[in-house]
């Protein structure tokens, strides 16, 4: 059953730049899909229009049964806590501890005044708990952000998704800024999310070689447009020289 | 071995960046030179005589300025109690802008503007109110309120909103757009990112701000008390007046040691918040 689909769907910023051309397609609940593409090819803006950090400029996109693109004011809210968000630089309040950035994923949930104060039910403490537990970061529990790792950080930030209890996560080139061991680590837990939970996941990424060894499906983008989409041993050398515009022996992933 | 080395190949159409920023620097400096003479000639003001007669100012104020026995009993009968208003005004008065200058500028920072319109229209009233000198407030207001404290509270007030909320628009900016944009994506509404994501990221940098703010206004509440007749800045204006030298200049040195004070505190406070 399909969790989300893109039909033609176009995004101009500013009436100038075209970042996305007629883009459609569809993902089935449980997919754990890659969208690789050189810079500015437009892999953002596809994730954020998804939960309207970005509003598609034509086409229609439907996300479990939400009209996003013409989704009121509540019903983004509805539609935003239901997608979990990763970022490349984290995007943590790095002056709080880690417990209350992963309670942080629960104020979708909350009343206005009781996110404000920040009170949480004991369930829900209970289950931010067990979430660190999984992610391995007990310990942490009560450190700053600003004294942890990137890898201790990007796992703080999927800890925070995973608070929203979400049906879809999106990752926007969530091991860009972290080294190759902990780049593994990352993409593990994300893979195991994905697995065990049932949670779809959508992952823009640099690296072809960790798409084509974690994603059960690629999608190329180049300047805006779809130029593949299937299964990762489908891909072809030619198709990824396609999608970077490059020619053969160009790429770091032709040296392996 | 150097001559062995073959040249390596440069761009050979423009002149070399080197000579560039060589030349860049002449300019500048011949420029502040120019400048330099142009205004002293245009202001008519020597500056030979001006650094002649430094020395014989400083012994003129050290030894005129210097307190007396006569000019102590000043010091618990006036200065103190102005010194304290003077200082109670500024604090008061920074805080009262603060705290009108952090909603303003929500309305005008990229991440929680509500409309651009808006925050556009925030921008230009903050720089509106902080271009125009605090001096030229005291004396627009001084005919509203004439010889009052409220004269020199508002025009501190003015100077000091216009400049937190431009200021406060650019540290939130800077500090907290990322995690202000992830808090958005969760689904949580507007006043929840406020107090769980800009207040806890920025607020440090923030109260640094007003901090300063503090120390900045209390030399220029002394400053506005001359005009308006209030404060310090009044006993200060009268003792010159009324040729107590003394007495003024124990006035001074009570303000620096206040100043000196304020600093020291607000940069342990700093120390400790950030
Ligand atoms: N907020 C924005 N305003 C204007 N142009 C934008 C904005 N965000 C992205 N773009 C432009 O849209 C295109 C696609 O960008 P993006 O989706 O960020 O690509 P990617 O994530 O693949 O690097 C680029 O040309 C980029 O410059
Ligand atoms: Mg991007």
């Amino acid at each position: 059953m399909p969790i989300l689909e893109f039909k033609n769907v176009s995004k101009t910023y500013n009436n100038v730049t075209k970042a996305l051309t007629d883009i459609s397609f569809s993902i089935n609940s449980g997919e754990f899909v890659a969208i690789i593409g050189p810079s500015g090819s437009g892999k953002s803006t596809i994730l954020r229009c998804i939960n309207r950090l970005v509003d598609a400029t034509q086409g229609g996109i439907i996300f479990d049964e939400f009209d996003v693109c013409h989704a009121n004011k509540n019903e983004i809210r509805q539609i935003r806590k239901k997608v979990g968000m990763i970022f490349q630089h984290y995007n943590l309040v790095e002056r709080l501890s880690v417990i209350e950035n992963v309670l942080h994923g629960r104020l979708g949930h909350k009343s206005t005044i009781s996110g404000i104060i920040g009170r949480y039910t004991e369930p829900e403490k209970e289950q931010a708990f067990q979430i660190l537990e999984k992610l391995g970061l007990t310990e942490q529990a009560y450190k700053r952000c600003d004294e942890l790792s990137g890898g201790q950080k990007q796992r703080v930030g999927i800890a925070r998704s995973l608070m929203q209890e979400p049906n879809l996560i999106l990752c926007d080139e969530p091991i860009a800024s972290l080294d190759p061991s902990t780049s593994k680590v990352i993409m593990d837990h994300l893979s195991n999310i994905n697995k065990t939970m049932g949670i779809t996941c959508i992952l823009n990424l640099h690296q072809v070689d960790v798409a084509l060894k974690y994603a059960g499906r690629i999608i190329g983008l180049t300047s805006g447009k779809i130029v593949y989409d299937g299964p990762p041993n489908q891909l072809l050398k030619s198709t990824i020289h396609e999608i970077y515009q490059s020619n053969e022996g160009e790429l770091i992933t032709d040296v392996a | 071995m150097s001559h062995n080395l073959s040249k390596a190949a440069r761009p050979a159409n423009q002149t070399s960046v080197f000579v560039k920023r060589k030349r860049m620097y002449t300019f500048f400096f011949l420029g502040v030179i120019a400048i330099m003479i142009a205004s002293s000639l245009i202001a008519n003001f020597d500056y030979i005589v001006g650094i002649k007669s430094i020395p014989k100012a400083i012994t003129w104020s050290l030894t005129k300025f210097i307190p007396n026995s006569s000019s102590w009993h000043w010091l618990t009968d006036e200065i103190l109690k102005a010194l304290f208003e003077t200082a109670l005004m500024s604090v008061a008065v920074t805080a009262c802008s603060a705290v009108f200058a952090f909603a303003f500028s929500l309305l005008g920072t990229r991440t929680t503007k509500i409309n651009p319109l808006i925050g556009r229209a925030v921008r230009i009233i903050a720089s509106f109110f902080r271009n125009i000198p605090d001096v030229a407030w005291v004396l627009v207001l001084f005919m509203a309120f004439g010889q009052n404290i409220l004269t020199g509270f508002f025009a501190l007030f003015f100077v000091t909103f216009g400049l937190l909320t431009r200021t406060f628009i650019e540290t939130i900016d800077e500090i907290s757009a990322s995690c202000v944009e992830a808090l958005h994506a969760s689904g949580a509404n507007y006043m929840q990112v406020v107090f769980r994501g800009i207040i806890p990221s920025s607020a440090a940098a923030l109260i640094s701000w007003v901090l300063y703010m503090i120390e900045t206004n209390i030399r220029n509440a002394t400053l506005i008390g001359i005009i308006s007749g209030t404060g310090i800045g009044f006993w200060f204006n009268w003792f010159l007046k009324s040729l107590n030298y003394g007495a003024a200049g124990l006035t001074l040195i009570t303000i620096v040691v206040l100043v000196i004070a304020i600093e020291i505190t607000s940069t342990q406070i700093r120390r400790a918040i950030l």
